[in-house]
């Protein structure tokens, strides 16, 4: 496949960025994305130019690492899958394919295609989690009786991998399908119950102040996440802030 | 709670609420607008009694202009904080991949909702007031007295073909603002179940119908009264 790349490229956070264009040919379409992107880099640093930069980890769909906005779409046109479970076969021969990082005020460029997200870890750390008695008589999780449907929704939510593309693709960068999932996790779980007050207010206060946008039902964040994460997780939030907020 | 209503989902479950009760007062409104297609005589009594209804005009008035009134600015806020939120724009989006038009342009529909409530309170509301409120007739009636004004006054309005032009526009954008809104307010308020699809179906169902019979009316009294 020959193909002609459209790719944002900036120096570091305080540059001012622009569109490149790269051609590049011979691409096979059992590649994956980021290997395409890997072809490219391996002919750029030899003829002497700075190689793209892209987050990249486990590529098999599993860290979140990946990113990239491609042809208009948080990890490509393909459904359910990451940038680099997503493979060139998508792409038909001769082919223009814009390359962008993704944007929001809350994941600034780091630089070229590299975003920070570390807002998700602020999140995370303000209440994502449940705190454990490790005194040596800590519970077995296996003893507490969890409902079948519970423990379904509840990894059904939990397989958020955080990869941040329901920020990239809302209109308004909003962040609550992620803070939603992980909200739910917890608030589906016995053991996620004793805190969940204090969670989800503390979860959706710190989501406000990184400046994620509202969510306005658009579903795009749904459509797009590479888990299919659904959008009752966003809904089961409101209710916990909601309740959290009428116990005061 | 004040906490709650600053916060972003807070905001956003105000905006659902008052989006019921709107959505609630269209029904009651376009229930009495189909009456005079037909039976003039009945919309005129319903006319009558809900511009003299004590509750209606000094409680439930007051709290359907405040609710409009919070739809609209509370929509601009948000919209421009979202805007916001994303300083640098994609060089390409294409939207249509995971999201309706309806859903992505909320501020444009319900920015010409707007303009066509400005022009209907000038049209209808203010007169109404004005009558009532700084003339002092409350009768309802004709200069002549012979019959209520009601049905009368809503003919003459609907002579001029550009009103009834801009009034078809104005119910065309209350149907692509409500064919995502009426879905959107419930999952705002956290209601996204069993029930959700069948609840959809029949969002779409009210998005279309409501403001199709409103174009219904408008049309009527056009070819009716006026050729």
């Amino acid at each position: 496949m020959n193909l002609t790349l459209k790719i944002w490229r900036q120096k570091n956070a305080n540059s001012k960025g622009e569109i490149v264009e790269y051609p590049i040919s011979d691409i096979s379409p059992d590649i994956s994305f980021l290997e395409m992107l890997d072809v490219l880099n391996s002919q750029l640093i030899p003829a002497g130019e700075e190689p793209v930069a892209f987050d990249h980890d486990c590529r098999e769909g599993i860290c979140g690492s990946c990113s990239l906005y491609i042809n208009g779409e948080a990890h490509g046109p393909d459904r359910r899958v990451t940038t680099c479970q997503l493979h060139m076969r998508k792409f038909k021969d001769g082919d223009t394919i814009f390359i962008e990082p993704f944007r929001a005020n809350a994941f600034p460029v780091v630089k070229d295609l590299v975003v920070d997200r570390s807002a998700f870890d602020r999140i995370q750390q303000a209440g994502g989690f449940i705190s454990i008695n490790t005194s040596g008589n800590t519970q077995d999780g296996n003893a507490i009786p969890i409902s079948k449907h519970a423990a379904d929704e509840a990894m059904d939510a939990a397989t958020c991998i955080g990869c941040g593309a329901c920020v990239a693709s809302c209109k308004n960068s909003s962040a609550m399908l992620f803070v939603g999932a992980k909200v739910s996790q917890y608030a589906l779980l016995p053991q996620g119950q004793v805190e969940a007050a204090d969670r989800v207010q503390n979860m959706v206060a710190q989501m406000d102040l990184e400046g994620f946008g509202n969510c306005t039902n658009t579903g795009a964040c749904e459509v797009e996440c590479p888990k299919g994460i659904s959008l009752e997780n966003i809904a089961r939030m409101n209710r916990e802030l909601v309740k959290a907020s009428l116990k005061g | 709670m004040s906490g709650f209503l600053k916060s972003s989902i807070g905001r956003k479950i105000a905006m659902a609420l008052s989006a019921f009760f709107l959505m609630v007062f269209i029904l009651q409104h376009f229930a009495i607008n189909i009456l005079s297609v037909f039976n003039p005589d009945l919309f005129n009594e319903a006319s009558h009694f809900m511009g003299n209804n004590p509750l209606v005009q000094f409680v439930l008035q007051p709290v359907l202009i405040f609710g409009v009134i919070f739809h609209f600015v509370m929509g601009f806020v948000l919209e421009f904080k979202n805007k916001a939120s994303r300083n640098v724009s994609y060089a390409v989006n294409n939207g249509n991949a995971n999201s309706t038009w309806m859903s992505r342009n909320m501020i444009y529909s319900g920015g010409f909702i707007l303009i066509f409530l400005v022009i209907h309170f000038i049209d209808f509301w203010i007169p109404e007031i004005n009558t009532k409120y700084v003339l002092g007739d409350s009768s309802g009636l004709l200069a002549d007295g012979s019959d209520y004004r009601y049905f009368v006054e809503l003919q003459h309005k609907f002579i001029p073909l550009w009103r009834v032009l801009l009034y078809c526009a104005g119910f065309v954008f209350l149907s692509l603002h409500l064919l995502h809104g009426f879905s959107s307010a419930f999952q705002s308020v956290g209601a996204n179940n069993k029930y959700t699809q069948a609840l959809k179906g029949f969002g779409k169902a009210y998005a279309v119908l409501i403001p199709l019979g409103f174009i219904v009316i408008a049309l009527f009294h056009f070819f009716n009264n006026s050729h």
